[in-house]
């Protein structure tokens, strides 16, 4: 007999050993998430997909689904601290959507389009963060980290190197590169790698491919992150 | 909706006009909105000072200066409904990508030591307002009632926005019509 949870009123399967996430993502139901990726190891710090297992709030992320779970994935208070969790990135670090390359295909502006935020609700900080432009092929604009640390786990469980890492607490908080000098250009980074293709922000950047694809064409600019991210990381699990 | 019009007033703060222009960018809509609405202090009008009885103002731009912080005010006091519009309203834009670096070295730079600069000095006339340490959005000096993103947001979504307003509908804008950028 197959084992279930209950999201949101909906009995779905799950196999021992998934976590709710995993489960929700294959019964085609969209859990908002950002430091979450199905290729890595998951790491639980965004705390986006905050969902309610039976009365009680836990990260869908790393939660293990078992038998019994009576899940709440929506309602107007979890969506409501997701949208303040979303609001607080938005002011601790420097998100100036118009001046980015990554516009239209950031899965940070595009959490904020589905939780239905206009505004940063909080003031800002303007904190004074770097740009290393140092490499030939690819550039960090330390603004719009996140910290997310899906380059981190990119490069270590994808690319076999261990070229990002977070250092630092609170505002101190800053990405940091693997190289004697600390600039890109110095790390074995190479524009192939997974950990530079994955930031879901604008905050790692390939060179000259920016506006390739014209705003207005981008890939949240029509479409919902929820079905965006459904047909990526849903199917991923469906084998 | 009732004969009496809305009166509306807008205004720039640190903006650069854009979502003015992408107002008037409602073209032949702007005939049907003079039916309902009317509008008071604004770019448009040229009256200096909002009346008492204003009902919605529309602000573009953050507030870089002591003038900008006086005429947010005004309008605040004035004004029934306030809404932000535009990123730089909504979180400093493109003006606040100087907050990190110091006041003293932007006014170096842009009048003392910049390329091609006359006569260098610092402005420092009466008449100008005093610039602030750091430009802030404008839910950081009043409160805001409404939001509305983009650089600039379209005539759609002004469209959107007044036309729910003007028939006592909350106001919703559909995803087509929310963008930052
Ligand atoms: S650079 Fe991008 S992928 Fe890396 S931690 Fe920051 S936001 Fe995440
Ligand atoms: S997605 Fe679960 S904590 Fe970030």
């Amino acid at each position: 007999m197959n084992k279930t949870i209950v999201i949101d009123g909906k009995v779905i399967p799950f196999q021992d050993g998934q976590t709710i996430m995993e489960a929700a993502a294959e019964a085609g139901i969209y859990i908002a998430h950002l430091c979450h990726n199905p290729q890595f190891t998951p790491h639980g710090s965004c705390k986006l997909c905050t969902v309610k297992v039976n009365g009680r709030n836990c990260s869908a992320c790393t939660f293990p689904a078992s038998e019994g779970q009576n899940i709440t994935n929506i309602s107007k208070e979890l969506n409501d601290d997701r949208e303040k969790i979303t609001q607080m990135l938005f002011v601790e670090g420097n998100h100036f959507c118009p001046s980015c390359e990554k516009t239209g295909n950031c899965n940070l502006q595009a959490v904020a389009y589905h939780l239905g935020m206009t505004d940063n609700h909080f003031p800002h900080f303007f904190e004074n963060r770097e740009v290393d432009a140092s490499h030939p092929d690819v550039m960090i604009d330390h603004n719009r980290c996140i910290f997310c640390t899906l380059c981190v786990r990119a490069s270590q469980e994808v690319d076999s190197k261990n070229v990002f890492a977070i250092s630092g607490r609170g505002l101190e908080k800053r990405l940091v590169v693997n190289s004697e000098s600390g600039l890109l250009k110095d790390s074995d980074l190479d524009v192939n790698d997974c950990a530079a293709h994955i930031c879901p922000t604008g905050a790692i950047l390939i060179k000259r491919t920016g506006y390739k694809v014209p705003i207005g064409q981008r890939i949240f600019d029509h479409a919902h992150i929820d079905t965006v991210t459904l047909a990526n990381e849903g199917a991923s699990h469906d084998e | 909706m009732t004969n009496k019009k809305v009166k509306v007033a807008t205004v720039s703060l640190a903006g650069c006009f854009g979502c003015h222009m992408s107002f008037l960018d409602l073209d032949e809509r702007l005939v049907e909105l003079v039916e309902h609405v009317e509008f008071d202090r604004s770019p448009l009008t040229d009256i200096e000072h909002c009346s008492a009885d204003c009902d919605i103002g529309l602000i573009e731009g953050g507030v870089c200066n002591s003038e900008n912080v006086h005429v947010l005010r005004e309008f605040r006091k004035n004004c029934k409904i306030l809404v932000a519009v535009g990123a730089c309203a909504i979180n400093g834009g493109l003006p606040a990508m100087r907050n990190h670096i110091s006041l003293e070295d932007c006014l170096n730079e842009a009048y003392v030591h910049g390329i091609g600069v006359e006569n260098p000095q610092i402005p420092n006339d009466v008449e100008l307002p005093l610039l602030l340490d750091k430009v802030h959005p404008i839910h950081e000096v009043v409160k805001i009632d409404y939001f509305l993103p983009g650089c600039p947001p379209s005539a759609d979504v002004f469209w959107k926005f007044l036309t729910d307003l003007l028939a006592g509908r909350e106001p919703s804008l559909n995803y087509e019509l929310v963008h930052f950028d």
